[in-house]
C-alpha cells in the first residue's frame, strides 16, 4: 500500500518543465536518474532530445495531453499501460491523453528495453510520482490566481476545482505552471480513488492497426533506400571459402553483391529482387563434418550430468544422506529442445552510414545496447548515433539481440547507400537466437509418506539457469535440496526466449512435482498446498500468494469434479515476481491430446489495464500450449533441419484452447504480464495427459513421435 | 521489367516490374501499401492475404502477372472510415497484441463472413486456421470474426 512517507523524495531532482513556444507547458522528466542541474526543457517539441529527460508530457493551452511514451511496443501493450500510469495520477480524462512514441537518440535512455516483463514493474512508482508531480504544480498554480490555498483544491479529469465550485483547465493553468517551483512532496493517489488504472482502455495504436497504417520497422521507408538481404553460413560455425555471384548480378533491380565477414549481402532496388539474387549466389562454405547437431550436444549434455561435471547453485540440508535414507527415490530425467522466436515480423532494420552520422529505425526491444554496438563496431561515437523505434511486429526475447541492426549498419557503411535489412522467414528462422536446448534429472527421496529430498541437476547449451531460478520453489519447501548446473558449449547462439529458463524448467519442475505426488497418493492440488504451507526460512517467493491463486484455480476449474471424457492436470509457478496457477483440461481424440480448456489465476499485483492484461495473459498461455504441443527445432552439423512454417509447426486457431483467466485483486506493485503465465501450461498439459493415458511424457514438444513419446 | 496496370482498392496504379514478382511486394515496395504484410512467403501464415476478386488470398505466391483486370482489395481498401464490420469488431474487441499478423486476419475474416453469413464457432476456427498470430491473440480473434458475423448480419 502506498503511503504519503514514502514519496515524499525530492521532485526537482528529475524533473523539469519549459513554456512552450506555441504555448502549453512540457514537462521533461527522468525516471531512472537525477538531472543535471543544467539540462533544459526545449521550448518546441520539435527539438525534443532525449539526452538527459527520458520521457515528456506535454499540456497543450486547450488542455489536450500528449505523453510521449519512452518504451518500444512489443504487443505487451506498455504503450498504453505506462501513459496509463501518468495519465492517472495527473487526473486527466484518458480521451484527452494522445501517445506519441519517443525516438531514441541518447546515451541516457537507459529504461528503453522491452523485455523481462519490467517496463511496468521498474516504471510503476516513478511514473505515479510524475504525474502527480504534475497535477500539484497545476493546483498551485490555480491557488496562485485564485489567491487560496492550494489544500483547499481539488482536481478532476483536466480541471481543477475550488471548493466554492468554480473550475479552470489544466489548459488555462499551463502558463502559470511552467513558473513555479517543482515541489519536493507529492501526494499519490490512493488506489481506491483510481480511474483509468484498472479499467480496460484499448490499445492506443488499434485503430491504425486495423487501417493498416505505416507502424512497424518493415514499413519504414526512407526516399532512396535501397535492400539488402544476407546470405549467411547454414551451419552455425561455418567459415565462407569463396563465392560467385555473376547470375545474381545479372538479375534486373539487383546493384551490388558483396563479402562482410562470413556472410553475402545483396543490394537491390526491392525486396523481391533482392531476395531473388540471393539464391543465385554460388556459395562455397568450410566443412560442417565436424560442427555438432542435436544429437551430438543431447549426448554430451548426458555426460556432464552422468560425470557431475555441474556447478552447485543451492544447497540445503544433505540431499545425499536424504536419498540414502529414504523409502524409495524417484528419478526422472526432461527435455527440450531449441526454439526460435518466429516473431511475425522477421527480423528488419534501416541503416543510414554517412561520414557526419549514422540513421538506424526500426523494431528493436534493446535500442540502446544496438547503438552502442553499432558505435563500437563502426569505430563511431555515440553521439553520431540516431535511432528511431518502429512498433515491433513481436519480440518474445529475440528483439533483444541486435544483431541484424549491426549487420544492417555494417551493409550500409560498406554500400555506402541508405539501406533496409530484410530477413525472408528462412533467414529468420535459421539465422536465429535460439531458447537453448537443455536437459534435467531429478532425484526426489520420499520418506513416511514425505518428500525429504529433493536433487535437479541441469546441462544446457551455453546459457542454463541463474541462481534465483535455483532459490524458487520448492526451495523453502524441502529439507534437503540441491540445484546443480552446467553447460555444453556449441556455435549455435543462444539468448532470451519468453520467460527465460522458467519455459522449460517450469515444464520440467511441475510435471515433475506431479510425479511424486502420484507416488505419495495425494491430490496434486492438496499436495501442493500443504508444501506451500510448510514453507520455512527466507525464500524470494510469498507461499501466500502462490497459495491464494492456487485456491483460485481450483475453484474456478471445478478440480475434482468429473466429466466423461475430460481429464484434468494441474500446475503452479512463480516468475517475473507473478503468482501463476493453471489448470488444463483435455480430451483424447485418435490417441492425441486435445486441450480443450485452460484456467488460470494470476497474481501480477496492480492490474494497470485490464483489457490489455487479458490478452498478454490468455497470449502467454496460447503460446506455451503451442510450443509445447509442436515447438521442436533441431540440427544437423550445426544446420537447421526446419526453416520455414511448412516443416515448422506454430499453433493455429483450430488448435487452441479457451482460456478463462482471472486476476487476483490486490494492492501489490505491477509485476510481469507477458511472460509468467507461459511456464506452467506445459507442464499442466504433461500431468493432463498422465491422468488421461497413465503414461508421463518428458520430453517436448508433446505430438512429435507422439508413439515413442508416450 | 514489364508494365502493369492494376486495379487495387478501386484506383488504377502502373507498376513498372519484374513478371515474376508477387502482389505483395509490389504492393509493399512500389506502391507504398504496406498494410499488407510479409511473414514466409510461402504461403503459410496468412499475413499477406489480400481480396483478389473477393476471395481471400495469399498476395505472397501470386505474381503481378496473374491479377492484372483483377480487383485487388487491401487492408487499407476494406473501408473508406476503418468501419468494416470485422474492424469494428477488431477495435471493440481490442484484438491485436504486436499487430503484424492483423491485416492478414480482418482479410481472411472479412472474405469468409461474405460467404457464411452465420458461422458456428467451429466454422470459425476452420475458417480461419491459415492465418498464423505468434502473439496468439486467436481466443479475441475468433470472438471477432463471431461479433463481425452478427453485426454483418444485423445490418444487412
Ligand atoms: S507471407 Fe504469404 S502466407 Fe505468409
Ligand atoms: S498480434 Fe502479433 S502476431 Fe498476431
Amino acid at each position: 500500500m502506498e503511503t504519503t512517507k514514502k514519496n515524499s523524495v525530492d521532485r526537482r531532482l528529475f524533473m523539469k518543465t519549459s513554456l512552450l513556444a506555441s504555448g502549453g507547458i512540457l514537462f521533461g522528466f527522468n525516471l531512472l536518474e537525477a538531472l543535471n542541474p543544467k539540462a533544459l526543457v526545449p521550448t518546441t517539441v520539435e527539438d525534443l532530445n532525449f539526452h538527459e529527460f527520458n520521457a515528456y508530457i506535454k499540456i497543450a493551452e486547450n488542455g489536450k495531453v500528449t505523453l510521449f511514451s519512452p518504451n518500444p511496443e512489443i504487443g505487451q501493450g506498455v504503450k498504453t499501460s505506462m501513459p496509463m500510469i501518468v495519465a492517472e495520477e495527473l487526473d486527466v480524462a484518458w480521451e484527452d491523453v494522445t501517445v506519441v512514441q519517443a525516438k531514441l537518440d541518447t546515451e541516457n535512455f537507459k529504461r528503453q528495453v522491452a523485455g523481462g516483463s519490467q517496463s511496468i514493474r521498474k516504471g510503476w512508482k516513478p511514473l505515479r510520482q510524475t504525474g502527480a508531480t504534475a497535477r500539484q504544480m497545476l493546483l498551485e498554480a490555480a491557488a496562485l490566481k485564485w489567491k487560496v490555498s492550494s489544500v483547499s483544491l481539488s482536481t478532476k479529469e483536466g480541471f481543477v476545482f475550488h471548493e466554492n465550485g468554480s473550475k479552470l483547465g489544466y489548459g488555462e493553468l499551463v502558463e502559470a505552471a511552467s513558473k513555479l517551483e517543482i515541489p519536493s512532496n507529492v501526494t499519490l493517489k490512493n488506489p481506491e480513488e483510481f480511474s483509468i488504472i484498472g479499467q480496460g482502455k484499448r490499445n492506443v495504436d488499434v485503430y491504425k492497426i486495423t487501417k493498416g497504417e505505416s507502424l512497424f520497422g518493415l514499413d519504414y521507408k526512407v526516399e532512396g533506400m535501397l535492400y539488402a538481404a544476407v546470405l549467411r553460413p547454414p551451419a552455425f560455425g561455418q567459415k565462407l571459402k569463396s563465392f560467385d555471384a555473376t547470375q545474381a548480378k545479372k538479375l534486373s533491380g539487383v546493384v551490388n553483391v558483396f563479402q562482410f565477414e562470413d556472410n553475402i549481402a545483396v543490394i537491390a532496388n526491392n525486396t523481391w529482387a533482392a531476395f531473388s539474387a540471393k539464391k543465385l549466389i554460388v556459395a562455397e562454405w568450410s566443412s560442417d563434418a565436424s560442427i555438432d547437431g542435436t544429437l551430438e550436444l543431447n549426448s554430451k549434455m548426458e555426460t556432464i550430468i552422468e560425470n557431475d561435471k555441474l556447478k552447485s547453485l543451492k544447497k540445503k540440508g544433505d540431499v545425499k544422506v536424504a536419498l540414502n535414507s529414504s523409502d524409495k527415490v524417484l528419478e526422472a530425467s526432461y527435455d527440450s529442445s531449441f526454439l526460435p522466436h518466429n516473431c511475425m515480423e522477421p527480423m528488419n532494420f534501416y541503416a543510414n552510414v554517412t561520414p557526419e552520422k549514422i540513421e538506424l529505425a526500426g523494431s528493436i526491444q534493446t535500442p540502446q545496447n544496438s547503438v552502442n554496438s553499432v558505435a563500437k563496431k563502426l569505430g563511431r561515437d555515440i553521439s553520431e548515433i540516431d535511432l528511431k523505434l518502429t512498433r515491433i511486429g513481436g519480440g518474445f526475447g529475440r528483439r533483444l539481440t541486435g544483431d541484424f541492426v549491426v549487420d544492417a549498419a555494417v551493409i550500409s557503411d560498406i554500400a555506402k547507400k541508405p539501406i533496409k535489412l530484410v530477413y525472408t522467414r528462412e533467414d529468420d528462422m535459421t539465422g536465429g537466437i535460439y531458447k537453448p536446448a537443455v536437459k534435467y534429472k531429478f532425484k526426489a527421496a520420499l520418506k513416511k509418506n514425505d518428500l525429504i529430498g529433493y536433487e535437479l541437476k541441469e546441462a544446457a547449451v551455453n546459457r542454463g539457469m541463474g541462481r534465483h531460478h535455483a532459490q524458487n520453489f520448492p526451495f523453502g519447501a524441502v529439507p534437503n535440496l540441491n540445484i546443480a548446473s552446467g553447460l555444453v558449449q556449441s556455435e549455435i547462439t543462444i539468448g532470451w526466449w519468453r520467460a527465460p529458463v522458467s519455459n522449460f524448467l517450469a515444464f520440467a519442475e511441475q510435471s515433475f512435482l506431479d510425479e511424486v505426488a502420484i507416488s505419495l497418493k495425494k491430490d496434486p492440488i492438496e499436495y501442493r498446498l500443504e508444501m506451500l504451507a510448510n514453507v520455512k526460512g527466507k525464500v524470494n517467493y510469498s507461499a501466500s500468494r502462490m497459495i491464494a491463486v492456487i485456491e483460485k484455480v481450483r475453484k474456478d476449474s471445478k478440480w475434482g469434479s468429473s466429466v466423461e471424457g475430460t481429464f484434468k492436470g494441474f500446475s503452479a509457478y512463480y516468475s517475473h515476481q507473478s503468482y501463476v496457477a493453471e489448470v488444463v483440461e483435455i480430451e483424447m481424440k485418435d490417441g492425441l491430446p486435445v486441450i480443450k480448456k485452460v484456467y488460470c489465476a494470476v497474481d501480477c499485483g496492480v492490474v494497470v489495464n485490464p483489457m490489455g492484461a487479458d490478452n498478454q495473459v490468455v497470449g502467454g498461455i496460447i503460446d506455451g500450449v503451442g510450443h509445447a504441443m509442436y515447438g521442436d527445432f533441431e540440427f544437423e552439423n550445426g544446420k537447421p533441419t526446419s526453416s520455414n512454417y511448412d516443416k515448422y509447426r506454430l499453433i493455429r486457431m483450430n488448435e487452441t484452447p479457451q482460456v478463462f483467466c482471472t486476476f487476483v485483486k490486490s494492492d501489490e506493485d505491477p509485476t510481469g504480464l507477458g511472460e509468467p503465465t507461459l511456464p506452467p501450461v506445459s507442464g499442466a498439459i504433461g500431468n493432463a495427459i498422465a491422468a488421461a493415458t497413465g503414461k508421463r511424457i518428458r520430453k517436448l514438444p508433446f505430438v512429435k513421435n507422439w508413439e515413442l513419446n508416450v | 521489367m514489364k508494365k502493369f496496370q492494376l486495379k487495387i482498392n478501386g484506383k488504377t496504379y502502373k507498376v513498372k516490374v519484374d513478371e515474376t514478382t508477387p502482389l505483395l511486394w509490389v504492393l509493399r515496395d512500389e506502391l507504398g501499401l504496406v498494410g499488407t504484410k510479409f511473414g514466409c512467403g510461402i504461403g503459410q501464415c496468412g499475413a499477406c492475404t489480400v481480396h483478389f476478386n473477393g476471395s481471400a488470398t495469399r498476395s505472397c505466391l501470386l505474381p503481378v502477372s496473374a491479377v492484372v483486370g483483377s480487383e485487388i482489395t487491401t487492408i487499407e481498401g476494406l473501408s473508406e472510415n476503418n468501419d468494416h464490420p470485422v474492424q469494428k469488431a477488431w477495435q471493440e474487441l481490442d484484438v491485436p497484441q504486436c499487430g503484424y499478423c492483423q491485416a492478414g486476419q480482418i482479410m481472411t475474416a472479412s472474405a469468409f463472413i461474405e460467404e457464411n453469413q452465420n458461422p458456428s464457432r467451429e466454422e470459425v476456427r476452420d475458417a480461419m486456421h491459415g492465418n498464423i498470430c505468434r502473439c496468439a491473440a486467436y481466443n479475441r480473434i475468433e470472438n471477432a470474426v463471431v461479433l463481425a458475423a452478427k453485426e454483418k448480419q444485423s445490418n444487412s
